[in-house]
């Protein structure tokens, strides 16, 4: 407001009292909301007799003895933890109603952070107040039910005969620590884009906050719903937002094909999700956890198709979270602006994949084969991600690459029954990739855009950017997983339960991951050495940064933007005026949300350590309290099932620690001797590998990314496109030629016949009326008579 | 108010006061509205002058009234004479704006034959 014009003022107050209505009712509509008991009697008498069900139930399975530990109860009290998606979905449609206004200030900025930092302070208020699994109905929903001698929803819960589905919180020790760092990490990325977004001041600032909102608040959905239609709905959500959010520069060819690339795809995961949630409730008559899993702990197996339920489920998981065969959209969503990647595109959304299979824990269960399904998918696809990593120039594409792969390094961890593991590698993973995001993104957004690792050097000796450098350094550490950090402790956890596991060849996908982690720990430090070592050097980016070509005219409106250049320069780094180009330190949020997550990163490792110290942890507490360790009964005790097995005849923990330090010493020395010390070496390296027929495929199928992308265009969109060329024909020559205009033509033939009736003469009109007219009373006549002779 | 005059005429009818005609005198007043709409019907085709296109309409909505007075006469029912105020008050109507309309059409071409407006015919092709 401070900076609108004098002759704009009107306009806005007009448009205030045009948009104030609005927002007020919508913002009633949200808070006004009853966060509360209706329908709770009905919730209440429905899980009494849950209650009742499960207790004259026989003896449960030996495996899933851990289950019923973790049932929920009722929590009617805990119906404030409804805020936690309250308050995302207030500021949506407070930043809607700023977009509207063209607010030229960062209200929107800190209406997202301050909501998005009360959602946070509220679930961290829930975790105090946490004690067991319990269940919070905040309203009906969906509540059909057409089983005999049912008058209300609450009748009988006969498999198939009724649909409930309400809008209610399953809050357990894994819903807590998901929510504890989506909406923490959360808040700290709004909090860095508030500055790294402000050259779209106006109205596209406000539309970047309203999707991180709507982000949030699906999220939150798709974590604390009490059933899997709320899932769903959460599940879609995250989808939407991140479509809106990859194709956020809708003026780029590139991002707005890669936001479709990412919808499409992601809806054939979610098509799997949909016939998973349909087989569920096929089988199990019931959509919400409580009853599926409380049926689960009595004995039931469900139906006939029960053993195909966990791979459609994990079909949505592998959409979602990036994994063989729905991956390749991943890498292009770095179209995005970069606190997006950093948040949805490594931190968060994409670990609802994991998040739905630890969830559904017991349902993987159902078939013997399902959970080394993941683990086969998910190891491979480390491998995968990881090699194709080792050859992308972009900076951004790189760290894709590395979540595509930390991310199966989690579906391995889950596949071979450690949640524990997945769930602290989210954890872990979440922190050191928004770091490393964010930090590459301070590194483009000083640059002009800038992303290419051969065109910047020597970064950490550039004036201003020695804390991005050096978070950069801690976030590469932890993904390269040296000894002793949170990367390590998270990754070994998985590692070690695969390697010792000699049962559906997991063994063998843990070697794999060993190698995949030396790849990693070369591949992140090719981009360091590159980047922030080595001698100073730069080409900038051809964007003003932020891609708007408004950049200037709106960051002139700033007045503190002018103080805040450590090299006190007055272009603040575009490249096209004048030749000269000076970098563009990031400031004060940039740089404190950097060191923020780096001590969090840092301080992620703190479970590890009590691990270690032979005590039980925070993480193995949270997780081992909900249904995701059915089927892992040893895994609430002190230390894993792992902790005491035998590798190669030593101590499995022993002998992993050595081999993780080999692992970086090998991986982080190859990246200095061909990215710091002999940057020549790496070239030639590769011009002798393309050199040799023999070898000359390798580092071309790498640079393509395996060609996955080629492979699906020639499997998928060429086969459709021709069938559409063929529609299209079809629809051009015989429906639209032939049938459409075809009757179109016939009242025009009909018209050309009976053209000459009308002469304008008036007359002439009226004769043929006449003439009709006697034709009726000659009809009716010759009627009459044939009658009147047949009547007497 | 119809039910308060056609009182006195029902009573009539029921009193055997007024009887059905005979059939020649139905089918004389049936001949005069034949030839009544006969004749306007002729003048409307074959005359060119709007005012005379106009009466000529009249002169065919009288020969409708006076065969639905023969006909309520015949079956004894008060709805032909009914119908009849009705066909007048609509006429009356109707001659206020088409008379109107043909002075406004005069004014434009400065001729009442209907020959000038012919606009909107179709040339054939």
């Amino acid at each position: 407001m401070d900076h609108a014009l004098p002759d704009s003022r009107g306009r806005f107050w007009r448009r205030l009292a045009l948009a104030m209505p609005i927002a007020l009712a919508l913002t009633a509509s949200a808070v006004g909301l009853p966060f509360g008991q209706e329908g709770t009697e009905a919730a209440e008498h429905a899980a009494n007799q849950l209650n009742a069900h499960a207790a004259h139930a026989g003896a449960t399975a030996e495996q899933l003895a851990a289950l019923t530990k973790v049932l929920p109860q009722q929590a009617p009290g805990l119906s404030w933890a409804g805020w936690i998606l309250g308050l995302p979905a207030i500021a949506a449609v407070l930043c809607m109603v700023f977009g509207f206004l063209k607010l030229r200030n960062k209200l929107p900025a800190i209406v997202t952070v301050l909501a998005l930092g009360g959602a946070f302070v509220t679930t961290f208020i829930l975790y105090q107040n946490y004690e067991s699994p319990v269940t919070v109905h905040l309203y009906d929903w969906i509540r059909l039910d057409w089983s005999p001698g049912s008058t209300t929803g609450n009748g009988t819960l006969a498999a198939g005969q009724s649909l409930i589905a309400d809008i209610g919180l399953h809050i357990d020790g894994l819903t807590l620590f998901w929510m504890l760092f989506v909406t923490g990490l959360g808040t700290l990325i709004a909090i860095f884009a508030s500055e790294y977004m402000e050259s779209d001041v106006g109205g596209n600032y406000a539309r970047f906050f309203g999707a991180v909102s709507i982000f949030l608040l699906a999220m939150g959905c798709l974590v604390m719903g009490g059933n899997l239609f709320l899932l769903y709905l959460g599940w879609e959500g995250v989808g939407v937002a991140s479509y809106l959010l990859i194709g956020y520069y809708y003026g780029k060819p590139s991002a707005v094909a890669a936001a479709k690339k990412a919808f499409i795809m992601n809806r054939i995961g979610d098509l799997g999700l949909l016939v998973g949630i349909y087989l569920t409730w096929r089988n199990f008559g019931a959509l919400d956890y409580d009853t599926i899993f409380r049926a689960i702990a009595n004995g039931s197996t469900g139906g006939e198709t029960a053993y195909l339920i966990p791979y459609f489920l994990m079909l949505g998981a592998f959409g979602k979270s990036a994994q063989i065969p729905l991956f390749t959209w991943l890498p292009d969503a770095m179209e995005g602006p970069t606190p997006v990647s950093a948040l949805i595109h490594a931190a968060t959304m994409v670990t609802a994949g994991v998040y739905l299979i630890a969830r559904c824990f017991p349902l993987f269960l159902l078939d013997p084969n399902a959970l080394p399904t993941v683990a086969w998918i998910g190891g491979t696809t480390a491998f995968l991600a990881a090699t194709i990593g080792l050859m992308q120039y972009d900076m951004k594409r790189v760290f894709a690459y590395s979540t595509v792969s930390q991310l199966g390094f989690m579906f391995l961890g889950l596949g071979v029954g450690t949640s524990y593991g997945a769930a602290f590698h989210v954890f872990t993973h979440a922190f050191f990739k928004a770091l490393l995001f964010l930090s590459s993104g301070a590194v483009m957004h000083g640059f002009a855009g800038q992303l290419d690792i051969r065109k910047i050097s020597g970064l950490r000796h550039i004036p201003g950017f020695k804390v991005v450098a050096y978070t950069m350094l801690v976030g590469c550490l932890w993904l390269a997983a040296i000894p002793f950090s949170a990367g390590f402790f998270s990754k070994d956890e998985i590692l070690l339960v695969a390697l010792t596991d000699h049962t559906h060849g997991n063994a063998l996908l843990g070697w794999l991951g060993l190698f995949t982690a030396t790849l990693t720990a070369y591949y992140t430090f090719r981009v360091w050495f590159r980047v922030c070592a080595g001698p100073v050097s730069y080409v900038p980016g051809d964007e003003h940064h932020g891609h708007d070509d408004h950049a200037h005219a709106a960051a002139d409106h700033h007045p503190h933007d002018d103080h805040a250049h450590a090299g006190g320069d007055d272009h603040h780094g575009h490249a096209h005026d004048g030749g000269h180009f000076h970098p563009h330190p990031p400031r004060l949020a940039v740089n404190g949300v950097l060191a923020v997550l780096a001590i969090g990163a840092i301080m992620a490792g703190i479970p590890g350590y009590m691990s270690l110290a032979g005590g039980s942890n925070w993480v193995k507490k949270m997780i081992g309290d909900s249904t995701a360790v059915a089927g892992v009964p040893d895994l609430s005790s002190a230390s894993g099932h792992a902790g005491h097995a035998e590798l190669l005849g030593m101590n499995a923990h022993t002998l992993l620690l050595v081999i993780s330090f080999g692992i970086s010493i090998v991986g982080i020395g190859g990246a200095a001797y061909f990215h710091l010390l002999n940057r020549k070496a790496a070239d030639n390296l590769k011009q002798s590998l393309l050199a040799s027929p023999l070898t000359g495929w390798l580092p071309r199928a790498l640079e393509n990314k395996w060609y996955v992308d080629e492979l699906y265009d020639g499997l998928f969109r060429l086969p459709v496109r021709g069938l559409a060329w063929l529609l299209a024909k079809i629809d051009s020559y015989l429906l639209d030629s032939g049938v459409i205009n075809g009757i179109g033509r016939v009242p025009a033939w009909v018209g050309r016949y009976f053209q000459p009736l009308y002469n304008g003469v008036l007359q002439g009109y009226a004769v043929v009326m006449a003439g009709g007219l006697g034709l009726i009373l000659v009809w009716m006549m010759l009627y009459w008579i044939a009658h009147r002779g047949g009547a007497s | 108010m119809t039910h308060s005059m056609a009182q006195p005429m029902i009573q009539l009818l029921a009193e055997g006061g007024v009887t059905a005609p005979s059939l020649p005198l139905i089918h004389a007043t049936l001949f005069v509205s034949v030839v009544l709409f006969s004749i306007g019907m002729i003048g409307f085709l074959t005359r060119r002058n709007m005012i005379m296109m106009f009466l000529c309409t009249e002169l065919m909505l009288q020969a409708a009234c006076l065969a639905f007075v023969a006909f309520g006469r015949l079956h004894m029912d008060v709805s032909g004479q009914v119908m009849v105020i009705f066909v007048l008050t609509v006429a009356a109507a109707e001659a206020a704006l088409a008379l109107g309309l043909v002075v406004l059409l005069y004014r434009k071409k400065e001729t009442l034959s209907s020959e000038a407006w012919s606009e909107l015919r179709e040339d054939v092709k």
